[in-house]
This record gives C-alpha cells, structure tokens and sequence, in this order.
C-alpha cells in the first residue's frame, strides 16, 4: 500500500500513458512531464509569493497582504490578474525582437534544468548520466537572458543592472559548481537520481548518511547556498535589482505579463537551486530518520524545498543589501578559496574512507572541521579584521 | 564567541526570527494600523480646510459671518470666493449670499482664521475628501462649509472654549452698553437741554 503511494505519480503516468497507441507514446511521455513540471512549480510560485510576502512581512512586525480572501490566501490571484491586465509596453528605442525574447530565454532554461532533478523515488523526467553537468550548462542560460533584457532595453539603468547580474552571476557560478565538485568527486557520479542513492542509509540506524553531516558536506552546503542566493539575484545579492539605486536594473522597462515572466524565472530558477541543493547535500527525497521511512518520497522532497524556501525568505528579511566591491571581493576573494579548500577535504574524506580504528569516524570529521575552520578564521581575518582591512571609515561624512 | 567572523549574521537572523515568531503572540509589535477598519483619533491641533460656524439651528440665519471679506482678500492662494447678499432695492446685506473655498486650492495655512474678527471661520479637522468629481465636489459652498458651533467645540475644544468665552464676553460688555445708552435715552428728557455730555 505506501508502496503504492510513494510510486503513484510512476504508476499514474504509466497507465495513462498505456491507454493511448504506441506511436504515440514517445511523445506522450516527455509532455506529461513537461506539464506536471509546469503546473506544479508554476503554483508552487503563486503560493511562494504569498509566503514571501507574509513571512517578511512578520519578520519586520508587519502584517503583510491580508485583504483579499481569508487571510489573504487569493493574493496571488489578484496579483497574476494585474499583471495580465497591465498595458505591455514597449520603449520606441528598444530592439524588439530581443526585448521580446528575454523573458522567454529566462524562463525556458530553468525549466529544462528541472528535467534532471529528482522529486521523489523513481520519480525523474530524464535520468541523465550528466544530469548535474546539464543542470549548470542550462542554468548558466539565465546569464543570457539577463544581458539580453538589459541591452535590449535601450535604458542606462537597464544596461548597468544587466552589467551587474552579469557579473554577479558568472562569479558566483564558480563557487556553486565547484561546491557541487565536491559532492561529485565523493559519490562518484553525475547523475542526481545516483548522488541520491549514495546518501542512502543510516549511520548507527538513526543518523542519515546525508552529506551535509560531513565537514565538507556541511561547509559546502553554506557555501552552495550562498552561491545559490547570489546566482538567483536574491536580498543580500540582490544588486542587478537594486530598487534603490538602479529602480529595477534589467526589468526596468518590462511590464505586464512579460514582467511576470522574469519573476517567474526567478522564483523558477531559486526552486530549481534549492532542489539541487537538496539533492546534493539533504538527500533528495530521503527521510531523515528510518521510522519516517514510510512517507512518500515525494513529500519530503516538498518539505525539505519548503524549507529550504523558508530559509531564503528569512535571509532576505534579515540582510541588508551588499555593495558592489563587497559582492566581487566575498566572491573571489572570500568563497573560491575556501570553496577549494572544501574540495581539499572532500578528497581527504574519500582517502580516509577506508580507516578502520575505534574513533575514525570522529577523527576524520575533527580534522575535516578543523582545516575548514582555521581556513574559514584565518580569510576573514585577513579580509575584514586585518588592521587596515576594518569597516570602511569616512573621514567627512560622519 | 562575539569576535567569530559570521557571528553578527546569526545575531541578525535570530533578531528577525523573534520578530516573525513575536508578531503572532504578541500584537503589540505590530504597528500597522488597518486604515478602513480602525483609525487613529484626530489630534486636537489638527487642522484641514476651513469651516463657517453658525450658532443656533439654522446654518442660515446663525451664520456668524458678514461678508467683510478679509479672509477672501488675505488667503494666499485666493482660494475663498464671496459675493454678499443684497435687498430688493440692491443695499448690500450683513451676510454673504456665496461663500466658496476651492479645497483643491486651500493650502490650510489658516490665515483666514486669524484674520477673521468675528470668529466665524475656523479649521475643520475632516481628511476624507477624495471623490471622483475633481471640479464640482472639491469646491465646498456655503451649506456644505457651515457647521455648528457644537461641532467645533467637539474638534477643538480647548480653542472653541476660549472663543466662547470672548463671544460671551463681547456680548455682555455690548448689552451692557445698550442698557447704558437706553438709560440714557429714557434719561435724557429730564435734563435741561443746554446741558452738556458728562
């Protein structure tokens, strides 16, 4: 019976997909997939809109959207029905084709990149050998998509904001994957449906063998989401926006539905993060304990991504935005290293796999944690306490 | 533990946890009011756009104005327009037959008020003016800008007693002349009439 359960999105798509002919079949399949992917994320982003914008609005003491509906629940349907109804506008100086263009070359990548993401057991559009490989090479088409609305635009605040996503993105690319190296290198494979597999299992029948309980998994889990925050264009990484400074930076002159098409890739492109994240270092759709072993895989995959969501929200609600100099010198200066660092240590786990003695287990998860932490004390000691590396000081102002 | 780089984000995060958990038990924290639904009471000092007071029942006979049109010329933004009443031989009246006050113009510096010797106009303390009409609905006329004189002393009740009391007190010293000048009148044919004012 759970059996069945945790397999029932497998099994309904088998037997729909049995009643029609076989020549159709090859088509079939990819395009329930596709649907599925698009219905459920697509309402998982009209109910993350909400969340987000109850959720700061508690972490600041406010109230948040509680106007229409109970509680405010059928505010995304106002939104999304604002949006259709706005006047789409077109600069006279815009190159129309591109600015046309962009919002779909947001949105289209991302949605490939959920194609090779596992959602529960068994539960995968495509199980690709290089699945994680695929997922970087289309997310990186977002960057594209980014520049193309900026330059397309014909607008300085446009082009600066696409300016800095690009350059906000393609370095914080570099931390993200590397951070997903060393995953990587540890299980032994590309594909997210077998990282997955290799977290499975307990430790001492209670402690899952989830990466993020290993000094690198957890280092690189930070450092992931970090990255993750900053290549999804999100508060405290969230300059390419930069309402106060640039008013909306690439989105400047996009309004109605197109619009909403960036905001959507948005919020696409932080789901699809954030279950790669999961997949890496939370073990996908593993349950965290054995006796919860019986909930579908599926549910703890949502649970874990809503949390996940959760975390983004409570970030965005707590940090202030970063200057531009900081963003390049945390990125460069601060994560790569500390990112090869981890990769280090990850190399060193994988060595030491096979230490038999009383205590291995704890020996190599002191000597893991303390070259990440000495690494971690010893850079932003030389970056922000050194002397003459302080917090800036102004010799007028003030 | 307070010097360990990274230690400040916590702080922050665990600052913004408690805020997101407080506002659920703890309604003092909000500070939304819900404007439709509950409103903050007007201060007393609070003013607007002007109002005529009229004593008594009738707006039309207990206006206390009388056209002198100080207001209309000293208003800054020239926003009060008053034509005076006339009687059938054309003798112009104690009393205005318009008086409007654009308060799409007004500017509520409250000249008019000061200016105004007879304590006829003063500010009213009403916000809820939007409307969809911007000519005709923003300019108020003489039966929508006259209120009485109890409601003045309900918005400004400090201010509206001091009126009060001068009003009352001009009245006093004014019947008190009349009783004067009538004991006189009735005194007057007692005495000689080469006699001379004292």
């Amino acid at each position: 019976m759970m059996e069945t359960l945790d397999q029932l999105f497998v099994l309904l798509k088998r037997w729909v997909v049995g009643e029609f002919p076989a020549a159709w079949r090859l088509w079939l399949s990819p395009l329930i997939d596709a649907g599925a992917i698009i219905g459920v994320f697509a309402g998982l982003f009209a109910v993350t809109t909400l969340l987000e914008r109850k959720g700061l609005g508690r972490l600041q003491n406010r109230m948040g959207p509680n106007r229409v509906g109970p509680f405010g629940v059928l505010q995304p349907l106002a939104d999304g029905l604002k949006m259709l109804t706005k006047e789409d506008i077109v600069p006279r100086a815009a190159d129309r084709v591109v600015h046309f263009l962009a919002p779909i070359a947001m949105v289209t990548p991302i949605l490939l990149a959920y194609a090779v993401l596992p959602f529960g057991r068994n539960l995968v559009a495509v199980d690709f050998d290089a699945g994680l490989l695929f997922f970087f090479a289309v997310g990186a088409g977002t960057e594209l998509a980014v520049f193309m609305a900026g330059w397309s635009s014909r607008n300085k605040y446009s082009l600066l904001g696409a300016m800095r996503g690009i350059a906000q993105m393609i370095s914080y690319e570099v931390p993200l994957v590397l951070s997903a190296v060393a995953v990587v290198l540890v299980a032994g494979s590309l594909s997210l449906p077998s990282i997955v597999d290799s977290q499975a299992g307990y430790h001492w029948g209670w402690l899952a063998r989830w990466h993020v309980f290993t000094p690198w998994g957890l280092a690189g889990f930070i450092l992931f989401l970090i990255a993750a925050t900053a290549e999804s264009n999100r508060s405290p990484f969230d300059l390419p926006e930069g309402e106060s400074e640039i008013i909306a930076g690439h989105l400047i002159e996009y309004s109605g539905f197109k619009y909403a098409l960036f905001f959507l890739g948005e919020y696409l492109g932080l789901f699809a993060v954030s279950a790669l994240g999961i997949t890496l270092f939370l073990g996908g759709w593993q349950a965290p304990v054995p006796f919860l072993a019986w909930v579908p895989s599926y549910l703890w995959f949502g649970a874990k991504l809503l949390g996940c969501i959760a975390l983004f929200i409570w970030l965005r609600g707590t940090m202030p935005r970063l200057r531009t100099d900081q963003l390049m010198n945390f990125a460069w200066k601060f994560m790569l290293p500390l990112v090869l660092v981890n990769l280090v240590v990850a190399a060193l786990w994988h060595g030491t796999a096979a230490w038999g003695f009383f205590g291995a287990g704890a020996t190599r998860w002191l000597l893991g944690g303390a070259v990440l932490w000495l690494t971690y004390s010893a850079l932003s000691h030389a970056l922000f306490t050194a002397p003459g590396r302080g917090p800036r000081t102004y010799r007028y102002a003030d | 533990m307070k010097h360990t780089p990274g230690w400040g984000l916590l702080k922050g995060l665990f600052e913004t946890a408690r805020n997101f958990v407080g506002s659920y038990y703890q309604p003092g924290r909000l500070t939304t009011i819900e404007y439709p639904d509950e409103r903050l009471p007007v201060q007393e000092n609070f003013r607007n756009f002007p109002m005529l007071i009229y004593d008594g029942a009738d707006p039309e006979r207990g206006l206390r104005c009388v056209g002198c049109k100080i207001c209309e010329k000293e208003c800054p933004p020239q926003c009060i327009y008053i034509v005076l009443e006339r009687d059938r031989s054309g003798k112009v009246q104690k009393r205005p037959r318009l008086f409007d006050i654009d308060v799409s113009v007004c500017m509520s510096c409250q000249i008019c008020v000061e200016v105004c010797p007879f304590d006829a106009i003063k500010m009213n303390t009403e916000y809820e003016l939007s409307t969809g009409d911007r000519f005709g609905a923003l300019l108020l006329r003489k039966a929508e800008l006259a209120k009485p004189n109890e409601y003045y002393r309900r918005l400004h009740p400090t201010e509206a007693a001091e009126v009060d009391a001068r009003l009352a007190a001009a009245a006093q010293a004014k019947a008190a002349a009349q009783a004067k000048e009538q004991a006189k009148l009735t005194a007057k044919p007692a005495k000689p009439a080469w006699s001379t004012q004292p």
